[in-house]
């Protein structure tokens, strides 16, 4: 059987730890494969930032439910039905002309899952860690991100238990916008603080 | 605890790399770790105090070269055997069971 790629190259010694680890609890009953394969294509394919992009579109255009979602942000996002792991706690923070929030979790990766899906690779990284908490103005120029001096800064360390969104602010020219179209502008990271909302095109 | 894992205000870390279009799981592996943790942990097998412990046990050239996966599958395995759900020998033997499957 051949391969034309690096599936010719054996394991790695960690595939084969994993391998191992999910092979003796699947004997022991404590794991069911097919359960494995069903949780990763739910977070590959349907967990991600769309679900919070829906939670900042319906705040723009919602003032009761914006209200409700800087007052209790769990409560709020659990009527889009965004709950579960790792969002059991959520706070949402506001950008505005006067205060920029961005989110780190210097300890670990704590992420909101639920509104966000897993992280990317930066926010797990180590300069990203270190430095948002001393440097968050130099960290934002490294995403493309100037903000002005008199711009207060808020950088909100995320914990195991406690986890937070970026609300961005409404990108200007959107007032036509439908719902859906303004969820569109809002990116990922636009919701950890390290960029703005999209500007609509044309 | 104190430890590497703090990492809040360290310097000299270099810039911040990022990816575009970067898949949600790197390697296969990655997505089985986080699958099977996951299952476990709904299941009430450990709690996140006792993830937290076992990370920040790690040592921290291991901590430092090793990625977020590997971390998780650090505290995956080190509660496993701590809760005496898996011993380290039966581990130790089925990789080495594996490794003579993939050979022969």
């Amino acid at each position: 059987m051949a391969h034309d790629h690096a599936h010719n190259a054996p394991p790695s010694e960690t595939a084969m730890r994993v391998k191992a680890l999910e092979t003796l609890l699947t004997e022991k009953g404590l794991l069911d494969p097919a359960a494995i394969d069903a949780l990763v294509e739910t977070y590959e394919t349907k967990i991600g930032p769309r679900n919070g992009a829906k939670v900042v579109a319906r705040a723009w255009t919602d003032p009761d439910y914006k209200a409700r979602l800087l007052e209790d942000g769990s409560a709020a996002i659990a009527e889009l039905g965004f709950s579960g792991v790792q969002g059991e706690d959520m706070i949402v923070v506001e950008n505005t002309d006067e205060v920029h929030n961005m989110v780190v979790c210097t300890l670990c990766s704590c992420y909101p899952w639920p509104t966000l899906g897993l992280p990317p690779i930066w926010f797990k990284s180590a300069p990203y860690r270190a430095r948002s908490v001393i440097d968050p103005r130099g960290v934002l120029a490294e995403f493309g991100v100037e903000l002005s001096d008199d711009v207060e800064i808020r950088v909100w360390d995320s914990n195991a238990e406690l986890r937070y969104l970026v609300l961005p602010q409404r990108p200007a020219g959107t007032d036509e916008l439908s719902e859906d179209e303004l969820a569109a502008l809002v990116t990922r990271d636009s919701m950890i603080g390290t960029a703005l909302a999209e500007a609509p095109a044309g | 605890m104190n430890g590497i894992h703090d990492m809040g205000g360290m310097q000299c870390m270099g810039p911040i790399i990022r990816e575009e279009n970067e898949p949600r799981f790197h390697e296969e592996w990655e997505g089985r770790v986080f699958g099977m943790f996951f299952t476990n942990f709904a299941e009430g097998h450990f709690n996140v105090d006792m993830f937290r412990h076992a990370i920040e046990r790690m040592g921290p050239a291991e901590y430092l070269e090793t990625s977020y996966y590997e971390h998780w599958l650090h505290v995956y395995e080190t509660v496993l055997v701590e809760r005496g759900i898996l011993t380290q020998a039966e581990i130790d033997e089925k990789i080495a069971s594996l490794r003579q499957a993939g050979e022969s």
